[in-house]
């Protein structure tokens, strides 16, 4: 059996008294794209988190590429190959795409330490912006202002800063969220046509969105993974099903079926 | 942007005019309001571009005119190395004052860095044999250097024009956009691989830097330091000059120091309630202008014009 890509082992991540995430497990292959599906609160946020350095877990490894980077800065992982979006909007608001081009394409090279240079990229960066850009569906918004552009192109952004240092890990936490349905599918197109070698964790409220776009799906709730299963199969799960329609239900884990 | 460059040289052909017409006394008046400009810009790369408010640039502008006039006064090194010296001893203390607060932001940076001011001005008060006390250090290096006035104003002026560049190329370099990223977001500046303390504390020891050539310049100039020029009303004054100016604006750094520096020679002639006068300059300008009076033009020429209002030109 192949190496996973990424190992998460026995992660937990208290605040407080409260384990927003409690012992999970998860391992990925290189390329696969995972969703991962939850209620609000479940702690899926705060595994991203995890994975990318924004917090430290207080038990549990994480593996990538075959190393462990459970207590490596985010910057180090960025240089890593691991990128994310974040659920809410967290761009370089006065500064125009450009800007937040720049910023995203030397995030992982020297260049970014020119301290009197002009503020132009290599012909290389300006390359790899291009193709983030078009793959995002932001061809030609280059001078815009971040804060004047819509919500929805806010979104396509964050794509496309995650994706300029081609990372070999991309976590989109929540892209869709806000969206109205025409940005909803235009996002899903977009991460549709991702390159393919690139492995993904979508976490993502729509679940009908979410299915369409990944080959395998985590569920969780209260901080743990209640079910690892492929789309079909989470389709017609009935535990699943009460968790999305929102029902009061007291996750036993004899409801889990087996899979 | 297009617009600014022309403005730039309109104002560095004006500044160069000044001494042909004032009469001797403006034109030590406007010597200083030239060094107190490159003082509120080294502040404006940090407060106005990274987001970190400091309080302690008096004490490290102070420190430079310290090092100067003592180097050059006590041990008789050539004015040369003892400037250096002086631009050299501020950014050290910049990088120790850096390496202690760039982990901190908000009120948490700005009451941090006081305190390290204080303790800057603490040294230069109770540090006798060196620093000659309440008394203060006094020197003949300007009478050496052969200055006058109108000599000095343009020795000034021209280290101010080529330091004024230098911060502006530095502000918009590659590095300077990474601290307008830091300044609106520290988490996602990490994620896209920055080390923010790292480019915090580069920043500060550069601002630093500049502060130290404004501190160079005003040892020249006063040929005399003492507490009063690293204490907290300096590095506060700075500071109002800057938001006067407009924060983020760099070149705003020439209208606060003018604008602060005129009402204060013209204050004083009136009243001796000088810190009362500051005080209420700096509500009105909250009130009515809190983007600074560069600021304040640019988003009326913004809005007539419907130009980029993106900072001091690219
Ligand atoms: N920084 C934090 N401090 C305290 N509690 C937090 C923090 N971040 C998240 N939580 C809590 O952890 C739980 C999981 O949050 P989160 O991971 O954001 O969930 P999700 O992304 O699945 O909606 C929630 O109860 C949330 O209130
Ligand atoms: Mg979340």
């Amino acid at each position: 059996m192949p190496e996973a890509i990424l190992a998460l082992t026995d992660i937990t991540v208290q605040f407080g008294a409260l384990k927003a995430v409690n012992q999970v497990s998860l391992s990925l292959m290189a390329g696969e794209r995972r969703a991962v599906l939850g209620p609000n609160g479940a702690g899926k946020t705060t595994l991203f988190n995890a994975i990318t350095g924004a917090i430290f877990p207080n038990a549990g490894r994480v593996m990538w590429e075959g190393g462990e980077i459970t207590r490596m800065s985010p910057q180090r992982r960025a240089h890593r190959g691991v990128a994310r979006t974040f659920q809410i909007t967290n761009l370089f608001g006065q500064l125009s795409v450009a800007e937040n081009m720049r910023l995203a394409a030397r995030g992982l090279s020297a260049s970014k330490f020119a301290l009197f240079g002009q503020d132009r990229l290599s012909a290389a960066q300006s390359a790899q912006v291009a193709a983030a850009l078009a793959m995002s569906g932001l061809a030609g918004q280059e001078a815009v202002i971040v804060k004047t552009m819509s919500y929805g192109e806010q979104r396509q952004l964050e794509v496309a800063m995650a994706l300029v240092g081609t990372p070999r890990l991309l976590l989109l936490d929540e892209p869709a969220a806000g969206l109205s349905p025409s940005e909803r599918g235009r996002l899903a197109e977009i991460i549709r046509n991702l390159p393919r070698d690139l492995t993904l964790v979508l976490i993502e409220h729509d679940m009908d969105l979410a299915l369409a776009l990944v080959d395998s799906v985590t569920v969780m709730q209260n901080g743990q993974v209640i079910v690892e299963a492929s789309p079909s199969e989470i389709r017609t799960n009935a535990l699943v099903q009460d968790v999305y329609l929102g029902k009061p239900h007291e996750v036993r884990l004899s409801d889990a079926p087996t899979y | 942007m297009m617009l600014s460059r022309p403005y730039a040289l309109a104002g560095a052909a004006f500044l160069a005019c000044v001494p042909l017409v004032l009469p001797s006394y403006y034109v030590s008046v406007a010597t200083q309001i030239l060094i107190f400009s490159v003082l509120t810009m080294s502040i404006d790369v940090l407060a106005g571009f990274t987001g970190r408010t400091p309080l302690c640039f008096g004490a490290i502008f102070g420190t430079s005119a310290y090092v100067v006039l003592y180097t050059f006064s006590v041990f008789g090194w050539p004015w040369p190395l003892a400037m250096i010296c002086g631009v050299l001893g501020a950014s050290l203390l910049a990088l120790l004052f850096a390496a202690l607060a760039v982990r901190t932001s908000g009120v948490y940076f700005l009451l941090l860095t006081l305190a390290l001011g204080l303790i800057v001005w603490g040294i230069c008060l109770r540090w006798t044999p060196v620093t000659g006390g309440e008394n203060g250090l006094r020197t003949e290096l300007r009478q050496s250097l052969g200055l006058s006035a109108r000599g000095l104003y343009a020795c000034v002026a021209l280290v101010v024009g080529v330091v004024t560049f230098a911060m502006w190329r530095f502000v918009r370099s590659p590095f300077g956009l990474t601290l307008r990223g830091i300044k609106e977001g520290e988490g996602r500046m990490a994620s896209l691989g920055y080390d923010v303390p790292l480019h915090l504390t580069i920043a500060f020891t550069a601002a630093g830097f500049f502060a130290g050539i404004a501190g160079v310049l005003y040892a020249v100039f006063n040929d005399f330091v003492s507490p009063s020029t690293v204490q907290l009303a300096q590095s506060v004054s700075g500071l109002l000059m800057a938001i006067v100016g407009g924060i983020g604006t760099l070149f705003g750094g020439f209208v606060g120091a003018f604008v602060i520096i005129a009402l204060e020679q013209a204050v004083s002639s009136v009243t001796e309630r000088w810190p009362m006068v500051l005080g209420l300059t700096f509500i009105a300008i909250m009130i009515f202008a809190p983007e600074g009076v560069i600021g304040k033009a640019r988003l009326l020429l913004t809005k007539s014009h419907n130009i980029d209002p993106d900072g001091v030109g690219r």
